[in-house]
């Protein structure tokens, strides 16, 4: 036992390294009190994190006694967790509403890192403890950070929704989780399924038991009907945070989400179907759950999202709808399908960072987040406009972006696997969605503000992390090859064939 | 045949030579905007000496459509290239580009058009870097869409074009110009969404041997598509007449339809038009209809002619309402534009009816109508353009007597008002005459009848002159000055094309016939096949 223990402890290095970062941005904060300090602490612990998951690239075990998985799947999100908080330090180093609260500027940077930690646990989670323990020090380290800045009282009334959402959602998951226990008697999810694939079990309690289940997933990946503390979170926390839960916190939730999916109904038996795919334990619902959860939120995400004012709170909404065409990836029970979830999230990771950016740009300017705000900005603001317009291009999934290869993706394995009526759905979702980005760059370019206003600038540091965030979302629109391939070879996951 | 300048080949370069200028545009400071509109004008001047090469180096004896020999200024490289998995086939999108019978009349439009629209557009003040840039762009837009020959390719330049003509329609156009810009993006952006299912559904049905690996790989390349022998057995859309074969075809057909427009997906035509700045009204009118058509020419027929051909009389049907319909709706507009626009709608359904006819003439019809429409409109829109540059409006009724006032512009007018109404000796009759004998021939009570809409042309042509050009000339129109040498420039060049190809057409038809033959043969072969199949 000890000796496992021992064997299993080369494959956390990046968590350990992250977890002294955690301490060492404490102690920076404590000592030199100036946030830039933090923040390189934290950037050169995020770096070092990556060459450590740089090393675990091939790997493929399981450790602590089948707790964690260190496969392909788990370190492709792991990079694009840490490529995210990497951007996210920097957004927060630009942005006003973070610095304005000097006093707590230090925490915030190593609440950040603790929520990448619980991260990393969350995609390697094998068994439903793991999985629940990472995904409250993650929720934790968030509901803190939604709240950091205290003096504004709708942060402080986001973070108070989040808790008590967060507390139910987990809840209805432990619940979940022990009902699932006493069905089969097991914790980790590979014994789980193979209790399971047994047959015998009690399908109805089991459907409760996975429906509990997904409570606790859909409130990470925010899905209709557990999304109603996103709006109000995104809106009142700091838009670096907004940003940050919107694209890696989502992450984590897939991860763990097509985890669970896959390795706890895969019914290994069936071995008649075509090269990747894979078939669920009989008596299983859980493809419809999935195809319910997915529909449902991509509608209604994007249609409560033409009536907002607030951009943040649009872009809330619009993430909402985005994790419903991520899920059409999960129902195709193939590894077209994760694959093609993969991929939109990278794409998804650069146009959605891009746009919160450009709402933090030019919240810090004009301290509005109104859609008003955005009136003449196309000739106040020439370059950010451009780039916020390809960003929303790329956000509706137009060419020549990143997120029409994304959702191109996702359709091609609907089509694929013959689930045409799901695929039409989703593009009649993606042609709404147009309507309510317009409205942003309808205001950008096509409505002059009342009176001269004056141009905005911004610091070069500024426009160059816009440049970094615009660049990729054309270029893996032309060109996404190696990406696409990477997703591919990612898609496999500790155990299961 | 392939040609190359500097390394890289002719296509490419017509394609792209306005992204060049749109850099360039660019970078010009904000103060140059006659540099600005001269280095527009130089680029489309290029791109039309290039369509100028294309059309005296094309061989006229080669089809194309589905053989890749019959392609000419071919361009063909790797795009994307992703290699096999186990679970995965590879993906293979290539740069393919080439040109035949159907497409080079279009490139010849798209070139000319977009010439004449730089020149239309020189009175432009506001935000000119922005305007020519989004022209520019435009233009690689509607040029890739017809010289594409990869399916992906043809998508990804048929969507380039919505965003500038958005922002077109949207910060240069007329009061309602934002409804009528985010009209049109949505109705082009659902028909092409569709598309993308229909053109992912044809890559997971068709696949191609590699000749260098000997591995089957799916395939964006249009030829393949068109080829039965490609299908994989038991993919979605393999065999003939077939459920999903039927919805694909219908959805392609969707999307071609809003852009042509056809009933009745032509709504946000006419608001677009009215609201669109002149130069934009002549390119929408002048290339972005045609690609409708061409999309069903090139895609829609040669891969789905069982499709095509068992919905051939619904699309027939089509034809001849747009035909009625569009000439009824013009007849009762007070917009000088509005009325233009409509006559498109009932314009294009002769093009529709000829398409629908599925033998030589009318193939041969429906493709001139396609050139001769894109000419006669443009000019059209650009009259409607002089006349409210000066008087600032465009209500029929507020006009007369404008032919003593304005000679020159009233000879220009007439040309296009009788050109539009078919008159014999102007290139509008010689497409419409073959249509409808091609239609004739395949559907006689319902060419008929849409040749009342030919009557009904003439009518509300006659009548707008009359409104406009003779009676006695308002007191306030007393000053309106004559056409001048910049609009004359953009006119003059489509009038002799009316004109000549109105007396001697053979120069396109000679381009277009073999093309226009084999696709016949092809649609009705692939169709008798599957009859046999059934």
């Amino acid at each position: 036992m000890l000796e496992s223990i021992i064997q299993s402890l080369q494959y956390i290095k990046p968590e350990a390294v992250l977890t002294a970062t955690f301490l060492c941005a404490i102690l920076a904060d404590l000592i030199f009190k100036k946030k830039e300090i933090t923040a390189a602490v934290v950037i050169a612990g995020i770096l070092v994190t990556a060459v450590y998951v740089f090393q675990q690239v091939g790997e493929s075990a399981s450790v602590f006694s089948r707790m964690l998985a260190v496969d392909p799947f788990a370190i492709f999100f792991k990079f694009l967790i840490l490529l995210s908080a990497l951007i996210i330090v920097f957004f927060s180093l630009f942005s006003n509403e973070v610095n304005n609260n000097k006093r707590r500027i230090g925490e915030y940077y190593s609440l950040l890192v603790a929520m990448v930690i619980g991260m990393f646990f969350m995609v390697g989670a094998s068994n439903l403890l793991m999985m629940y323990l990472s995904l409250e020090l993650t929720s934790i380290s968030s509901y803190l950070l939604a709240g950091i800045t205290k003096e504004a009282r709708d942060s402080a009334e986001a973070s108070l929704k989040y808790v008590i959402y967060g507390a139910l959602s987990s809840g209805l998951m432990l619940y979940g989780i022990s009902i699932v226990y006493g069905l089969t008697g097991a914790l980790d999810i590979y014994s789980v399924n193979s209790v399971l694939a047994q047959g015998g079990t009690n399908t109805i309690t089991l459907l409760i038991a996975g429906a509990l289940i997904v409570a606790g997933f859909g409130y990470k990946i925010s899905a209709v009907p557990f999304h109603f503390w996103t709006p109000d979170v995104y809106e009142g926390a700091p838009v670096s945070i907004t940003a940050f839960l919107s694209v890696a916190s989502k992450a984590a939730g897939f991860a763990m989400l097509m985890r669970f999916s896959k390795v706890v109904f895969i019914d290994s038996s069936v071995l008649s179907l075509p090269a990747g795919m894979w078939a669920t334990i009989h008596g299983v619902v859980w493809t419809d759950i999935l195809i319910i959860l997915s529909v449902i939120t991509m509608t209604l995400g994007n249609l409560v999202a033409i009536w907002q004012d607030n951009v943040k709170r649009l872009l809330a909404y619009s993430s909402i709808a985005h994790a419903g065409y991520m899920l059409l990836g999960l129902v195709v029970l193939g590894n077209d399908g994760f694959a093609a979830t993969m991929i939109y999230f990278v794409m998804y990771l650069f146009m959605n960072l891009g746009a919160f950016y450009v709402v933090m740009l030019v919240a810090n300017k004009t301290g509005s987040e109104d859609i008003e705000t955005y009136k003449g900005l196309g000739s106040r603001a020439p370059l950010l406009s451009v780039c916020m317009a390809i960003f929303l291009i790329s956000l509706t999934g137009l060419p020549p972006t990143a997120g029409f290869v994304g959702k191109l993706y996702i359709f091609a394995a609907l089509i694929n696997a013959k689930l045409i009526w799901l695929a039409i759905i989703g593009v009649i979702n993606s042609v709404i969605s147009l309507y309510y980005y317009v409205r942003i760059f309808r205001n950008m370019f096509l409505r002059d503000t009342e009176g001269e206003q004056a141009p905005l600038t911004f610091h070069f540091a500024h426009t160059f992390l816009l440049l970094v965030l615009v660049v990729p979302t054309l270029a893996l629109g032309l060109y996404f090859g190696p990406l696409v391939e990477f997703a591919q070879y990612s898609v496999a996951m500790f155990g299961v064939k | 045949m392939e040609y190359h300048f500097l390394g890289v080949g002719v296509l490419t370069w017509i394609t792209f030579l306005p992204i060049v200028g749109m850099v360039v545009v660019l970078a010009l400071p904000k103060e140059k905007k006659n540099a600005m509109r001269w280095a527009s004008l130089a680029f489309t001047i290029l791109q039309v000496l290039l369509a100028g090469f294309i059309f005296a180096a094309f061989n006229r004896n080669l089809a194309g459509i589905n053989t890749m020999d019959g392609m000419q200024f071919k361009e063909l490289g790797t795009w994307i290239d992703i290699k096999s998995i186990s679970w995965f086939g590879r993906i293979h999108i290539d740069y393919f580009l080439g040109v035949d019978g159907i497409s080079t009349p279009m490139v010849l439009l798209t070139a000319l058009i977009s010439f004449v629209a730089v020149i239309a557009s020189w009175k432009i003040e506001k935000s000119v870097k922005g305007y020519f840039a989004l022209l520019l762009l435009l233009d690689t837009g509607m040029m890739g869409v017809f010289v594409a020959l990869d399916f992906f390719l043809f998508y990804v330049f048929w969507e380039i074009m919505l965003l500038p003509m958005y922002f077109l329609i949207g910060v240069w156009g007329g009061p309602r110009r934002e409804y009528a810009a985010i009209k049109f993006f949505l109705y082009t952006l659902l028909g092409s969404v569709l598309m993308l299912l229909a053109m992912l559904a044809l890559y997971f049905s068709v696949s191609v041997v590699d000749p260098a690996t000997g591995e089957k790989i799916h395939t964006f390349n249009m030829l393949a598509m068109m080829n039965p022998a490609n299908f994989d057995p038991g993919s979605i859309l393999a065999g003939l007449h077939t459920y999903w074969r039927y919805v694909a075809y219908v959805a392609l057909f969707i999307g071609f339809a809003i852009k042509v427009p056809i009933f009745p997906f032509h709504t946000w035509l006419p608001d677009a038009h009215v609201e669109a700045p002149t130069a934009i009204s002549v390119i929408l009118a002048g290339v972005l209809l045609k690609m409708g058509a061409y999309g069903l020419l090139r895609i829609a027929f040669p891969i789905f002619p069982d499709a095509a051909l068992k919905y051939a009389y619904p699309l027939a049907f089509l034809g001849f309402i747009n035909i009625v319909y569009g000439a009824l709706c013009a007849m009762a507009q007070k917009d000088f534009k509005k009325l233009i626009a409509y006559s498109s709608v009932s314009h294009m359904g002769i093009v529709i009816l000829g398409l629908a006819a599925f033998n030589t003439q009318g193939m041969m019809g429906a493709v001139f109508q396609m050139f001769n429409h894109g000419t006669i409109t443009a000019m059209l829109f650009l009259i409607v353009g002089v006349i409210y540059d000066r008087a600032h409006t465009r209500g029929l009724d507020d006009f007369g007597g404008l032919m003593n006032q304005m000679p020159k512009y009233s000879a220009v007018m007439v040309i296009a008002f009788f050109a539009a109404l078919g008159l014999p000796g102007l290139s509008g009759f010689i497409s419409e005459a073959f249509s409808f004998l091609g239609a004739f021939q395949t559907y006689r009570w319902l060419t008929i009848a849409s040749s009342v809409g030919i009557v009904l042309t003439a009518a509300y042509m006659l009548w707008t002159l009359q409104r406009v050009f003779l009676g006695t000339l308002p007191e306030r129109w007393k000053s309106l000055p004559d056409i001048n040498g910049r609009e004359l420039v953009a006119l003059v060049p489509l009038a002799v094309i009316v004109i000549f190809l109105g007396i001697y057409p053979a120069p396109i038809l000679n381009i277009m016939n073999a093309s226009a033959n084999y696709l016949v043969d092809v649609v009705k072969n692939g169709g008798a096949l599957a009859l046999m199949g059934r």
